[in-house]
């Protein structure tokens, strides 16, 4: 139903290579979500799947059927896009329908499914409005709802979300994942936010500059980052990462704990340091220390009710059993 | 997104409009460099020979030159000094809260939609007639003797007369351009203490300068070609003949060909070096 | 956030901007006035204003006198026929600009635009005597070709500029949605275009209607646009004021009227894009 398959594909635009030669599986079903720094090539990837780039080199298979000479319309697949792209002269209702009425369904079955979708996505009440009378939100559930009534073998969205508020951003987070466990239909969805990522993914996929640096679900990435990359971008507040001494220690070039896996307390540790900033988002604090000898600031999560102030000395001991390694090469010692 | 095939279609869709430009461009301008390189008088015997450079010399030491060189400056130059400052002026007026504003600017705008020949003859006639004109109604009510405009003051009433046409132009790009200020930087200023006359200098002109330039750079380019005007009132008498019009008379009227298409030459010249300033701002902007 | 304006300044700013909008319409009101007077009350001195005794007689003579009709006639078919053959050579270019952009397109803009700065003067002669040599002079097609060609830069460039503002992710969506090149021109690009393409034929027939170098040079009696008919009366006979304004009227409500409706794209059409 909704099985991609990449093989070899790569994409240069004149002499710039955006893509080198890169192998990918997207299972039928699966949330994929593509998350890597803008410029990664993240969003190309996705518009070679749909079908809006023409690949350099190699296949995109869907479904097991290649798709080289096989139009965006043609492939199946649905796309929503970050300016949600609706078309700004039609009713929501003729936004919804146009996917329909291009391929040529009746009028009857166009109502029915647009009613549909439109029940799906609380826009009932706005189906004669225009786009311009519509809030961030409305719109997207729009675009959204122009995706679904094609029922396609796969949604595509790239960075759907960024043009939204924080509040909303966390509410479509929650509808998109449960359209998907509704569907049950391939998605891939593009972000830079590895939050995002985490929330709705069954698979990450991590890219910098056109490579995949890791493929996995969102805790094996969080449990096993392969390089100090995927260790860097994946979680928040950021892995500490420590070089020298402290390092040696471990047999690694490099070692990283992340700052929900230090304790601290005011008496002893393993390690000592001077409190900076503290960010307190009630259920959590985090403190970030300074002058440790390790890095030049150590992130770590406390509890929210845990005190310490500006200039405190305090200590911390990280859990053994979750520190990384990497070598030389930044890559995981396993 | 740009396949092969649409890259070619998309050269086709072009074709038209570049072959058409490039021909209304190439073929006269052609044709007036080789004229003014002849000796060719239509009317009295035709082509007469090569000469040279003789007609470029003979334009510029020509007794007509530098007087209509100078009527084209004191034209455009009083134009743009009057339309821009009244410009700015009724720019910052028109910007202002105040009831009927709609109405208001479209009283301000509607004389740039009058043709140059009717705004011509009705300000030489039904206003700057010594005799029947309005102002010299106006003038005897005061007990003045009326001023003989379009002969004692001929360039005064042909600036006049253009100004009022292009004063719309330059309020309502200069006031589009006001209204693009961000109010947050007026009040940041006023946060900070500038009383509302820096407020202008430093804040809102700096704003505008780049309206200003181009109010100045377009208008430049419309006045020294502005003919209508001239042709339905002065006919180039009274000091107000100016290159353009220099030029037009001796191709037309004194048919000889060769020297006006000298003059026309030195036209495109002019013309090309107001133009390359403008085409630099407005191509910096097709890059944003 | 607009703050409230006290009640004695909004009223001072009303008072001068109407005193000064009236004055600079002053000329097109007082000529409309006069249209309507007799030849005697045009010139009384003192000036009557409105209590005359309105007649249309002027409208009458110019219409039987110097058949005005006809050369309304020439200036609607030279302005609408130059606005109608331009787009239909400007739309596709400025199209492929905008859509499928190379990296001459700028030059190529910039270049068109060249073009205009022309001076007219420069190349009159040249003109006049491929017309005479194609038996153009002193007719409608050949200075409608003229003026297509004149104003043909200021409409590619401002249906550029419009086309610029369709954002190319809706194109795309189209295409996902399965619009093929002539359902995403007919469906998505034309209804998102109108509005440009309107404001760019209205300005071109306000630049056609009023052109007054090609149209004064390039006719005489037969093709001759109401901006040449105007231009008869600079050598006038007797008492004329009443009937020139009557001519002058009929002459500018047709544009004022359009003009009205343009103000905003006027801003643009004439920057060429620079000021919006």
């Amino acid at each position: 139903m909704g099985q991609i398959v990449l093989e070899q594909v790569t994409k240069s635009f004149g002499d710039i290579t955006v893509i080198p030669p890169l192998d990918l599986t997207i299972e039928d079903g699966e949330f994929t979500v593509f998350v890597g720094p803008s410029g990664c090539g993240k969003s190309t990837l996705l518009r070679l799947i749909a079908g809006l780039e023409d690949v350099s080199s190699g296949e995109i298979r869907i479904d097991g059927a290649p798709s080289a000479n096989t139009p965006p319309a043609k492939r199946g697949l649905a796309m929503v896009f970050q300016s949600y792209a609706l078309y700004p002269h039609m009713t929501v209702r003729k936004n919804i329908a146009f996917p329909l009425r291009m391929a040529g369904l009746d009028r009857a079955e166009q109502d029915r499914r647009v009613e549909q979708a439109a029940a799906v996505l609380n826009l009932t009440d706005y189906l004669d409005r225009r786009p311009g009378q519509l809030s961030g939100g409305q719109r997207q559930r729009v675009a959204i709802g122009r995706a679904i009534v094609r029922e396609p073998a796969a949604f595509l969205f790239d960075e759907p979300l960024s043009n939204l508020d924080a509040a909303l951003r966390v509410g479509m987070r929650l509808e998109i994942s449960e359209l998907h466990n509704r569907l049950k239909t391939t998605m891939i969805y593009v972000t830079h936010d590895q939050v995002e990522a985490m929330t709705m993914a069954d698979k990450i996929v991590v890219l910098r500059a056109g490579h995949i640096e890791q493929v996995g679900s969102p805790l094996e990435l969080y449990r096993a980052p392969r390089n100090l990359f995927v260790a860097g971008f994946i979680g928040s507040p950021k892995m500490n990462l420590i070089e020298g001494a402290e390092a040696a220690k471990h047999d690694a070039t490099t070692i990283g704990i992340r700052p929900e896996h230090i304790s601290i307390s005011d008496e002893n540790g393993l390690w000592s340091g001077v409190v900076g900033v503290s960010e307190h988002l009630g259920s959590d604090t985090f403190f970030h220390v300074h002058q440790t000898g390790l890095a030049e600031s150590i992130t770590v999560r406390a509890d929210g009710e845990v005190g310490f102030k500006h200039g405190d000395r305090i200590h911390m001991t990280p859990r053994a059993d979750m520190i990384h390694r990497f070598d030389d090469k930044g890559l995981r010692i396993a | 997104m740009s396949t092969k095939a649409s890259r070619s279609a998309a050269r086709l869709m072009l074709a038209p409009a570049v072959i058409l430009l490039l021909g209304w461009m190439l073929v006269p301008l052609t044709l007036t460099l080789i004229f003014s390189f002849q000796r060719y008088l239509p009317l009295r015997g035709g082509f007469q020979g090569w000469v040279g450079f003789e007609n470029y010399v003979r334009f510029v030491t020509s007794s007509a030159f530098w007087p209509s060189v100078q009527a084209t400056v004191i034209i455009v130059g009083g134009v743009l000094l009057i339309t821009v400052t009244l410009g700015i002026l009724l720019a910052l007026l028109l910007d202002q809260p105040m009831w009927g504003q709609g109405m208001v600017r479209i009283l301000v705008i509607a004389p740039f939609f009058v043709m140059p020949t009717v705004s011509g003859l009705v300000w030489k006639n039904m206003f700057m007639d010594p005799n029947n004109g309005l102002l010299s109604h106006l003038w005897r009510a005061f007990g003045a003797d009326p001023i003989i405009w379009l002969s004692d003051a001929s360039m005064l009433s042909i600036i006049l007369i253009v100004s009022w046409q292009w004063l719309p132009f330059a309020t309502l790009i200069l006031l589009t351009a006001i209204q693009s200020l961000d109010s947050e930087q007026l009040e940041a200023a006023e946060m900070d203490g500038a009383p509302v006359l820096s407020r202008f200098w430093h804040i809102i002109l700096p704003h505008l300068s780049r309206a200003i330039t181009i109010v100045i750079l377009i208008q430049t380019i419309f006045l020294l070609a502005i003919f209508a005007e001239i042709f339905v009132t002065t006919q180039g008498s009274f000091g107000t003949r100016t290159l353009t019009y220099l030029i037009f008379q001796r191709v037309l009227e004194s048919q000889n060909v060769g020297l006006g298409s000298a003059g026309g030459i030195y036209a495109v010249i002019l013309a090309n070096i107001f133009a390359l300033f403008l085409m630099r701002i407005v191509g910096k902007n097709l890059d944003r | 956030m607009a703050r409230s304006v006290t009640l004695q300044r909004k009223s001072f700013n009303t008072l001068i901007a109407w005193i000064i909008g009236l004055l600079l319409f002053f000329p097109i009101l007082w000529t409309i006035l006069t249209s309507f007077k007799t030849e005697a009350q045009a010139i009384a001195d003192p000036p009557v204003w409105f209590f005359f005794d309105w007649t249309l007689e002027n409208y009458r003579v110019v219409q039987e006198r110097s058949n005005y009709s006809r050369f309304l006639w020439n200036s609607i078919i030279i302005a609408g026929g130059s606005t109608i053959l331009g787009m239909i050579i400007a739309i596709p270019a400025a199209w492929s600009m905008a859509f499928v952009p190379s990296n001459r397109t700028k030059d190529i803009l910039l270049w068109m635009l060249s073009t205009k700065m022309l001076p007219a003067v420069g190349v009159l002669y040249p003109i006049y005597l491929i017309f005479i040599q194609l038996g153009l002079l002193d007719t409608r097609i050949g200075l409608t070709i003229v003026l297509m060609l004149i104003n043909l830069p200021i409409m590619v460039w401002m249906l550029y500029t419009y086309f610029k503002e369709i954002p190319g992710e809706i194109l795309e969506a189209a295409r996902m949605d399965g619009a093929g090149l002539k359902e995403e021109i007919l469906y998505v690009l034309t209804p998102m275009a109108i509005p440009g393409i309107a404001s760019t034929v209205l300005l071109n027939i306000i630049l056609a209607w009023n052109e007054a170098f090609w149209t004064l040079n390039l006719t005489a009696a037969r093709a001759a646009p109401l901006t040449a008919f105007i231009a008869s009366y600079s050598s006038p006979e007797g008492l004329f004021y009443a009937k020139l304004s009557a001519a002058s009227t009929m002459a500018i409500a047709p544009i004022l009227i359009l003009g009205w409706f343009s103000q905003k794209q006027l801003v643009r059409g004439l920057t060429f894009g620079a000021v919006k």
